[in-house]
């Protein structure tokens, strides 16, 4: 019967396993709702923010902030937005492929590459192949906030404005739907200045200080706002992806429970019948 | 009937206060602003304090923003409100933090990407995924 005891104990370890991954999936289900009201939330500032840039673009247009400006790009900046934890499919595999696609396009343009990375698991994937990382923040949480994030963009804003990198890119996790999360790289800097003729305005703001100072901040703001937006984005990703892989993997431990049962059916039943034989043969014996 | 303007109040990390209003009292970067209806287009930074909005009702409400922009056009008047207290020192503090960060956390290490390693760890992440999917579809499930 040694056998049958062996298939129960497996049994109740899969069934734990179980207990285990649909609590992880209930949890990012509830996860992603939140962040996916937090992705809505942040979605009328950057809307804004964008409006007056443009707005003030075209009632300037002698104006050109350094952002705006395109140069040869000797070197490129790229800020890729992972995850803090695993168990999530393969979100973030897919992410860093989008990034070394990218970082090897521009290094065969003869530019070299300074990385600012967001999250754990791409801090400990450029840890294994290198690269130059300039700038690294982990530990978000599920709460991003856009103070954490000051610090990092304004290392790569900083190096933008000093001449240091020519291009600035942001990689993260498109939440197309529950089940369908797409890498995506996009250009930060700089930016395409929006030639909308509907834009042509009549009236100019009257500027406090002045035109120029405005639009610094304004352009900071901006920036800070889409790198905020990717991060949330990116976390809803997250949890989508964790709530599918989960689900996925609650599915076949239910099979292998199913597996397991019959075998251990199976070994039962034959256990019964070999000692009913026996008892058979030794009444007919005596 | 009184006249009012539409005025909203957002933050990057969610949507403070929308709705119509006939008076928006803000601390702007030269001095005290106080908006009301039909003012010309202004474009300000405004400082870090209280931001009264007196509704059309009648009601006052105060909302603190620790800087940001306020943009008032003919019809509407939009607040981008910092959530952060921004500093010049304090933002160069966090960026020293970032900085450092990158290199205690991967000090040691080649600057230029090893574009093999990366494609074979990669490579062999995308198999055994794979490898996982392929597996599920001959068992029928």
């Amino acid at each position: 019967m040694s056998g049958t005891k062996e298939i129960r104990t497996k049994i109740a370890s899969v069934k734990n396993t179980q207990k285990i991954t649909s609590a992880m999936e209930l949890v990012a289900a509830s996860k992603m709702r939140k962040a996916q009201e937090r992705m809505a939330a942040s979605k009328p500032y950057s809307e804004k923010i964008r409006n007056v840039i443009s707005h003030l673009a075209n009632a300037n247009p002698e104006y050109r902030h350094i952002f705006m400006g395109e140069r040869d790009v000797k070197r490129v900046g790229i800020i890729v937005i992972s995850s803090d934890r695993g168990l999530c499919g393969g979100l973030n595999i897919n992410l860093f492929k989008k990034s070394i696609t990218l970082a090897k396009e521009w290094s065969d343009q003869n530019a070299e590459i300074d990385l600012c990375l967001i999250g754990k698991k791409a801090a400990s994937f450029f840890k294994s192949t290198g690269g130059n990382v300039v700038a690294t923040i982990a530990e978000l949480g599920d709460e991003p906030s856009i103070d954490d994030l000051i610090g990092s963009i304004k290392v790569m804003l900083d190096s933008f404005e000093k001449g240091d990198i020519d291009k600035l890119f942001i990689v993260y996790n498109e939440f197309v739907n529950t089940m369908t999360q797409s890498p995506c790289a996009r250009q930060l800097l700089p930016l395409n200045a929006t030639e909308d003729e509907s834009l042509k305005h009549h009236w100019d703001y009257i500027y406090e200080p002045d035109a120029k100072a405005v639009l610094d901040v304004l352009l900071e703001r901006f920036i800070e706002s889409q790198v905020y937006q990717g991060v949330v984005e990116n976390n809803s990703c997250e949890q989508a992806a964790r709530m599918v892989a989960m689900k996925a993997a609650t599915d076949n431990a239910g099979d292998l429970i199913d597996d397991l049962e019959l075998v251990y059916n199976k070994a039962r039943q034959a256990a019964i019948t070999q000692e009913l034989s026996e008892i058979v043969s030794g009444a007919a014996a005596v | 009937m009184t006249s009012t303007v539409q005025c909203e109040i957002v933050s990057a990390e969610s949507s403070i206060f929308s709705g119509s209003v006939e008076m928006i009292i803000a601390t702007g970067i030269i001095g005290d602003l106080g908006i009301a209806p039909g003012h010309a287009p202004l474009l300000t930074q405004l400082s870090p304090g209280p931001v009264r909005v007196v509704t059309k009702d009648g009601d006052e409400e105060v909302f603190y923003v620790s800087g940001g922009i306020l943009e008032v056009q003919p019809k509407m008047v939009t607040i981008l409100a910092d959530t952060a207290v921004r500093a010049h020192d304090l933002d160069e503090a966090a960026a020293e933090e970032a900085r450092k960060n990158a290199e205690t956390n991967l000090h040691n290490q080649q600057s230029e990407i090893d574009y093999s390693t990366a494609a074979s760890h990669l490579a062999e992440a995308a198999a055994q995924l794979r490898a996982i999917r392929q597996l599920k579809n001959k068992l029928g499930r």
